[in-house]
């Protein structure tokens, strides 16, 4: 607790402690009363209970003390958040863009990075992107969380103020790969970020494949590889064209892949499900993706055909 | 007080009882209020160890980290399925169906509910809708992976079976409101002669206070979930905004009632403590009046305290201290009733028998329960602690804790009413003490791991949180083994138990005065009262 990662650790510490504090006190004094009671008026020692009657001064004062103690509560909580929402003017932008189930951070310049660098000491803020569905960006040492929701412009800032790395959790729950969504903030001095900023490369892309496109922003690529590897779902590497064994309403068969199977498998994806893979995870991209843009994605798998 | 000998000759249980129908049929088709709570005890009885196995299979799996016994899809529709049967079959029907249809008629002075054929129909949709959310975990496309909250986008995208279990919820809540409009009835026009609202017993009002929130707020979650039925088939865009929706409108909307429905919960979970506490004090209730009107503030207050679970939504910044204020306020109330149940202690004469060890214990888990939601109010500190393991605790304290442990006391307290049968105090506290021991080493290690960062919904984590978790599975297995003696033992009492008379406790209210279990019509004729149900001169 108190750590000085970043400029909010010391509010929300503080708010928790002073409500801890109460909430410890009241725990102990009224676990202690019902304990005392127990043992003071247990039944083999007080056989008669005396009836007492109700005293509204009593019934006003724990009314009264326990409404002041919550409004200053509230107070506290109230004080150590608003810093989060008072972004500087002048603080760097990054873009967190997440999708199922990866974090990519952009930089100016349109660089891009998975892994989220940052100068120590400097006040950064992080416009909040989602590709997909919500998804929270959550960083424990820094005290701070704010989801990530797609059609909104979600940011949170923050000053870091140690050097070293801290995870980057997903916080909202996502979907098959949830609990992998992480990634690492380096926090290091601010020559060091220069340099390594200088030397990050232009965003990858395919600027000239239109398929590579649509593939990449409706989020293909987090579930499907296009190196071979398997995540999610099959990658996407040697896939056109290759024969490949699939589950269609219970019975196994065989398919090779081709546009028509591109198609079903996008607008319909658990028709048929691949040997090895889970059905119900992907869902239909019927509307989302376009029917005129498939034959732009079967050019894009096309090219990625193991040479 | 006893029955004259003629009585004793006409007298026959509602057990026994011979009506137009036999054996299995005089029970799935009765309209009487007091088996119609046994069928729902059964009902959910069941589906809470189904529930609870489901748990223990999540606990199983978070031993250690990585892949333990399942893959994460698995994990992510356990987890989906045990908070939809928890939630919507166990802990909002639970205290209201079961002990609210046995006792609320008999409290008031009545003969039954005012619609008792209603009342049997809410079983049945109760029944259908469950069967329907327990088919929904076997049908071709999986069980649902959403959580039991349903958060668009993903919902309306999932390739899951989300419309049935959605279809189920919402026809849950029907059974949820028709059960509300019946008590309302109930209590507005069948309380015995004399009986005003402020000297009818406080279960009563508690069942009152969230009747109201029954027949109010369940309509929206109704709503809610036929738009997300209607995204998924027909696309039209209400959420998603691929279709021009808003996915915060959905969290809005769920809310709006899924947070009073934790007062559907809590609010009879508190009203059987305050029926246990007297009686096993020997005392008058301490601030009737204050107790009375605090379910019903609580009721009010907590309609207008839903955006406490979207602070991190990015939500307005008035929003946000709109909704911590009154999440604030709304404790007060809570508060009252703790300072009021301790009063009623002072000076009683307390005799310290099962059910007034679990209400107690109720008390110690309510006040963690309740102060760690403080945490969760204030705004800062809930940046850090939303969508942890944090808040996992904090809602096992207050609905297990507080409702399953209210529900373990009202069992304890009323089951010789139910079935004129008693159970053996040894075995009750030894299973009282394995599960207040499993309970607190299950669910408070998360607290900790919570502030740490440990996110909820997580099929695996880093390495520095595995202590915590090692612990609270272990808690896990501890909990489980004490809820079976726990059953076993009310099992082998109402089997085998030595007859109970009609008032065990020396209890003063209306239920205490007619024999157990009791006669079809409740009472020979209607009580007249005169006098505040907790009289003990």
């Amino acid at each position: 607790m108190f750590s000085n990662a970043s400029n909010f650790v010391h509010g929300v510490d503080k708010a928790f402690l002073i409500i801890l504090g109460i909430s410890l006190f009241f725990l102990i004094l009224l676990t202690t009363l019902m304990i005392v009671f127990i043992i003071k008026y247990n039944r083999k020692k007080n056989v008669k209970a005396v009836q007492i009657k109700d005293s509204g001064w009593l019934e006003f004062t724990w009314t009264a003390i326990p409404m002041l103690l919550v409004l200053f509560m509230f107070y506290v909580g109230w004080e150590g958040f608003l810093p989060m929402r008072q972004a500087p003017k002048d603080a760097m932008v990054v873009k967190a863009i997440g999708r199922m189930w990866k974090w990519t951070f952009e930089y100016a310049g349109n660089k891009q990075s998975d892994t989220l660098v940052l100068p120590i000491s400097k006040a950064v803020k992080i416009d909040l992107v989602s590709k997909d569905v919500i998804h929270g960006f959550f960083v424990p040492a820094f005290r701070i969380k704010e989801d990530v929701v797609p059609g909104k412009n979600n940011y949170t800032w923050f000053i870091p103020g140690e050097m070293g790395d801290f995870d980057l959790l997903c916080s909202a729950y996502c979907g098959v790969s949830h609990s992998y969504m992480s990634a690492i903030i380096r926090i290091v001095p601010e020559e060091k970020f220069n340099k390594w900023l200088a030397v990050l490369p232009v965003k990858q892309q395919d600027d000239n494949n239109e398929g590579y496109k649509i593939v990449e922003s409706k989020g293909c690529l987090g579930c499907h590889s296009v190196d071979g590897k398997k995540i999610v779902g099959p990658t996407f590497k040697g896939l056109y064209g290759s024969t490949i064994d699939v589950t269609t309403d219970g019975t196994s068969h065989k398919v090779t892949v081709d546009d028509q199977y591109i198609q079903t498998s996008i607008f319909d994806p658990n028709k048929d499900i691949v040997d090895g893979f889970a059905p119900g995870i992907m869902k239909s991209y019927t509307g989302i993706i376009k029917e005129k843009d498939i034959a732009k994605i079967n050019d894009f798998l096309k090219s990625l055909k193991e040479k | 007080m006893t029955h004259n000998t003629v009585d004793k000759i006409e007298y026959v249980s509602f057990l026994e009882h011979k009506g137009k129908y036999k054996g299995l049929f005089s029970w799935i088709f009765a309209t009487d209020h007091k088996r119609i709570a046994l069928l729902y005890l059964y009902a959910i009885a069941t589906f809470f160890f189904v529930g609870a196995i489901l748990g223990l299979l999540m606990r199983l799996e978070l031993i250690a980290p990585g892949e333990t016994i399942m893959k994460p899809q698995t994990y992510n529709g356990i987890f989906t399925v045990h908070g939809i049967i928890m939630i919507f079959m166990v802990v909002i029907p639970g205290l209201s169906a079961v002990f609210g249809n046995f006792f609320l008629p008999i409290l008031i002075g009545a003969k039954d509910v005012a619609f008792p054929k209603l009342n049997l129909f809410s079983w049945w949709v109760f029944i259908f809708g469950s069967v329907l959310a327990v088919a929904s975990q076997f049908m071709k496309d999986g069980p649902p992976d959403t959580g039991w909250t349903f958060y668009a986008p993903y919902s309306t995208a999932t390739g899951t079976n989300v419309i049935m279990a959605t279809t189920a919820a919402f026809v849950l809540g029907f059974s949820s409101i028709l059960t509300g409009l019946n008590f309302l009835v109930t209590i507005h026009q069948m309380r015995a002669p004399g009986m005003k609202f402020f000297n009818m017993p406080l279960f009563p009002w508690a069942i009152y206070a969230t009747a109201w929130i029954q027949l109010l707020a369940t309509p929206i979650i109704g709503i809610t979930l036929l738009m997300l039925i209607a995204e998924r088939l027909f696309g039209i865009g209400f959420f998603d905004p691929n279709l021009g929706g808003d996915p915060i409108l959905f969290q809005h909307l769920f809310w709006i009632y899924s947070h009073p429905a934790v007062y559907v919960m809590i609010l009879p979970a508190m009203g059987v403590i305050t029926e246990i506490i007297p009686t096993f004090c020997q005392r008058r209730v301490y601030g009737y009046k204050a107790i009375a009107l605090s379910s019903v503030a609580i009721a009010g207050v907590g309609f207008l305290v839903w955006g406490h679970h979207m602070y991190t939504s990015g939500m307005s910044n008035q929003a946000r201290w709109f909704f911590s204020l009154l999440t604030f306020v709304v404790a007060v109330p809570s508060a009252i009733k703790v300072f009021n149940w301790l009063s009623t202690m002072y000076k009683g004469s307390i005799d310290l028998k099962p059910p007034f060890l679990y209400a107690v214990s109720f008390i110690f888990l309510f006040i963690i329960g309740g102060t760690t939601g403080l945490l969760l109010g204030s705004v800062a500190t809930n940046v850090q602690v939303h969508d942890t393991a944090f808040i996992v605790a904090h809602f096992h304290y207050i609905i297990f804790g507080g409702m399953g442990f209210a529900f373990f006391a009202a069992i304890h307290y009323w089951l010789p009413k139910m079935y004129g049968k008693m159970y053996n105090f040894k075995r009750a506290n030894i299973a009282w003490a394995i599960i207040f021991v499993g309970f607190n080493l299950l669910y408070f290690p998360q607290f900790i791991l919570g502030f740490q960062g440990m996110p909820r919904r997580y099929f695996d984590y880093l390495p520095q949180f595995q202590t915590g978790e090692v612990i609270s599975s272990i808690g896990g297995f501890i909990l489980v083994s004490g809820l079976i003696l726990m059953v076993y033992n009310l099992v082998m009492g109402v089997r085998k138990g030595e007859p109970s008379p009609a008032n065990p406790w020396n209890g003063s209210t209306l239920e205490w005065q007619i024999p157990s279990p009791p006669s079809i019509e409740n009472f020979d004729e209607a009580p007249v009262i005169k006098k505040n149900p907790y009289d003990y001169n």
